[in-house]
């Protein structure tokens, strides 16, 4: 149970078969990286005049920042709700969400043509309050700073009374041992600010995400165009919030040959089918007051597509998962939080490239091979990143007394029990 | 342009009956050139001989592909429709109204610089802006490049310098802003147009002006002015002899495009409201004595 984990960083060998593999796919993504910023968008992207927006919008910042949300989830559940079981989940979901919000920063970055004028909404003369995308970007940028100061303390946690340099710069080891010592101090007492903020701002950006496409009446599939979309969005990034962090956590288990936490995260789980089912009756109650339900099934492309988003990844994983038989095993969990992850992923490619219609292409767009190697090697870097942390940083929890023999060091878990 | 090569263009031309049609409308109405505020230009495709002559000064005015006129001459690149793109802001396209095939009819499309803009709405750090007189501009300086715009646009204009690695620029109809519009000034399309085909003035003006054209030659026109509602009015109209369905202007509906977006920010945000009264409420939750019933709760 949670009251005898304690977070410690995992000492296992950083590079497996299968992260050799993730490796290579990310080096693949570097090449893609660097060819677009050389040669320009044009030249690795099938983007034009009429398709504005590729994959890299799609996914890897809408994707990324609904994926994300385990972080602003777990927080409110454990740190402002007081449900105190969950705090074992908050530092992966909180890991997950820092990387996740640098990668849609980056992600961003590679997407712009003007990469080196990112920080321009920054810039009160520059402000554009009427933009949605002005306040998913001002939201953002503040956002991944509250996620650092968020995960500020468990860096403070792995060095502090610990810092320990190298050869000349080893006089810097007091100075920064007290820097520790104080922002420590500071950050417990101001800590909820950070907290409160995070859930505040991604309630903000997550919704106004779902605005975007609302500026475009004419050129949207009527399926997903609705002035509900914000609100859709906000509860789509909310009820993906619990299973994505069922899902990485799962993965992480079977990658680092831990048990699963299967209790918490099925306790955790209970609250994904009500969540999927408000958004299932928001939908519908859209569907119905807009009289688009013919769309549904006209058996096109894009209503199948509907179909599955709302189908497989709504309605199957709220029945797997209000099933305590099935929650409670890793393979109802991770099926179900599958599903969700899915669900949502289809749904934001479906608003951003499958609904859009320019007005005069002949041929819809499909990401090149670059796009996509880019792609996946953001994710891939991700991946490594998020073994890396949780390698160095008391991320993921373990049974204490399996911990005790193993730790290098009793000041990690004397720290811990102080904090609690 | 000097009126004698006006002239001479319009001879080269005169056995189009259209060409003597254009000059008697134009003159039924003598339109101040200057115009200070909402300027706007109507293009009528009725009158148009679709001799390129406005791509071909536009294409000077703003020093793209610097090609010489004999190279806008070329009538068969009507065969494929154009779009405007960044080395061309606007293109000629040629149409036939179906009930009347043997006889073409031309259309110029550019940025059609509506009155209340989706692309400057959309716009995260204000490089688009509508000008009070009409122009809708774009400062690249303050551009970040996310093409948002060009989701946006309803009519499909911005467009992006996909092929430059390091400064692309969203490039569109500027309506010729830099040639001091206020100062009595055309734009460069307008001053070309050997046939009267575009009209500049004032927006009010050209409604009239449309709609008087279409009272008088009832048989010559389709009773609608394109642009006088579409989006809630664009700056650029456009008269034509058959329905709008058989150009490439989109059917649009007559509402305005940002309010869809912007209602609901401001309404979020109004006064910072919402996210503050979030922010207390949260507050008071997790000040709250923390749930002790929870430890028991979890599913074992």
């Amino acid at each position: 149970m949670s009251a005898h984990e304690i977070p410690v960083p995992i000492k296992q060998q950083y590079f497996t078969p299968g992260v050799k593999v993730v490796f290579a796919v990310f080096l693949a993504g570097a090449v893609g990286v660097a060819y677009r910023f050389l040669y320009g968008l044009g030249a690795v992207t099938n983007l034009d005049n009429g398709y504005g927006w590729g994959i890299w919008i799609a996914i890897d910042v809408s994707c990324g920042v609904a994926l994300a949300a385990g972080g602003f989830t777990t927080a409110a559940i454990a740190e402002i709700f007081h449900k105190e079981k969950y705090h074992v989940i908050t530092r992966p979901a909180l890991l997950t969400a820092m990387l996740g919000y640098t990668f849609v920063g980056f992600g961003v970055m590679i997407d712009i043509g003007r990469w080196y004028n990112i920080w321009h909404p920054m810039l009160p003369d520059m402000w554009q309050g009427n933009s949605a995308l002005f306040e998913v970007g001002i939201c953002v940028m503040t956002y991944v700073t509250v996620l650092y100061f968020e995960f500020f303390p468990i860096v403070i946690e792995r060095f502090k009374s610990r810092v320990n340099l190298p050869a000349i710069i080893a006089v810097l080891n007091k100075p920064i041992d007290g820097i520790l010592h104080i922002a420590d101090k500071v950050l417990r007492k101001i800590g909820w600010v950070f907290i409160i903020a995070g859930v505040v701002l991604s309630f903000a950006h997550q919704s106004s995400l779902g605005t975007l496409m609302v500026l475009v009446p004419t050129k949207m599939h009527p399926l997903w165009y609705t002035h509900l979309s914000p609100l859709l969005f906000l509860i789509s990034a909310i009820a993906v919030g619990f299973p994505m962090v069922v899902f990485e956590s799962i993965l992480a288990s079977r990658s680092f040959k831990l048990k699963p936490e299967v209790p918490i995260l099925a306790s955790l789980a209970r609250y994904t089918p009500f969540l999927l089912g408000l958004y299932l009756a928001l939908k519908i109650g859209d569907l119905t007051i807009r009289e688009v339900w013919p769309y549904v099934f006209e058996f096109s492309t894009e209503s199948w597509l509907f179909m599955a988003e709302l189908v497989l990844g709504v309605i199957v994983p709220m029945i797997i998962l209000s099933i305590r038989k099935y929650r409670r095993t890793v393979g109802g969990l991770f099926t179900g939080a599958t599903l969700v992850i899915g669900g949502v992923v289809l749904n934001r490619i479906d608003v951003f490239l499958v609904a859009y219609k320019p007005l005069y292409q002949t041929k819809a767009y499909f990401p090149s091979i670059w796009e996509i190697l880019v792609t996946a090697g953001c994710i891939s870097a991700l991946i490594l990143l998020y073994r890396a942390f949780v390698m160095i940083f008391p991320v993921i929890s373990q049974p204490e007394d399996e911990v005790a023999g193993r730790m290098d060091d009793t000041s990690v878990k004397a720290n811990f029990s102080k904090a609690r | 342009m000097s009126l004698g090569r006006r002239d001479f263009l319009g001879l080269a031309a005169a056995s189009s009956v259209t060409l003597l049609a254009g000059k008697s409308l134009a003159n039924e109405q003598q339109l101040p050139k200057e115009c200070k505020d909402a300027c706007a230009v109507l293009v009528d495709t009725a009158v148009c001989i679709g001799c390129r002559k406005c791509e071909w000064a536009c294409n000077r005015q703003h020093n793209l592909s610097n090609q010489d006129m004999a190279a806008f001459d070329d009538k068969t690149i009507f065969k494929i429709q154009r779009r405007p793109d960044d080395k061309a802001y606007t293109v000629v396209n040629e149409f036939r109204d179906p009930s009347n095939p043997e006889k073409p009819y031309y259309t110029k499309v550019q940025c059609m610089h509506c009155l209340d803009p989706a692309c400057v709405s959309a716009c995260i750090v204000g490089a688009l802006e509508k000008l009070p007189n009409g122009p809708v501009v774009y400062d690249a300086w303050k551009c970040i490049g996310c093409r948002y715009c060009i989701v946006a646009c309803p009519f499909q204009i911005p467009a992006y310098e996909y092929d430059n690695a390091l400064t692309p620029q969203v490039r569109k109809c500027t309506f010729c802003t830099e040639r001091n519009l206020a100062e009595g000034n055309v734009p460069a399309c307008v001053e070309a147009c050997p046939n009267e085909a575009l009209t500049f003035g004032t927006r009010d003006d050209l409604i009239g002006l449309a709609h008087a054209r279409i009272k008088a030659y009832p048989d010559r026109y389709v009773d609608h002015v394109y642009g006088e509602h579409e989006v809630g009015g664009t700056s650029w109209m456009y008269l034509a002899p058959a329905d709008f369905k058989n150009t490439e202007l989109p059917e649009l509906p007559p509402d305005r495009i940002p309010p869809n977006t912007e209602n609901i920010q401001h309404a979020v945000f109004k006064w910072f409201v919402p996210p503050l009264a979030l922010y207390g409420l949260l507050g008071l939750i997790m000040a709250s004595k923390p749930d002790k019933e929870n430890e028991q709760e979890a599913e074992k």
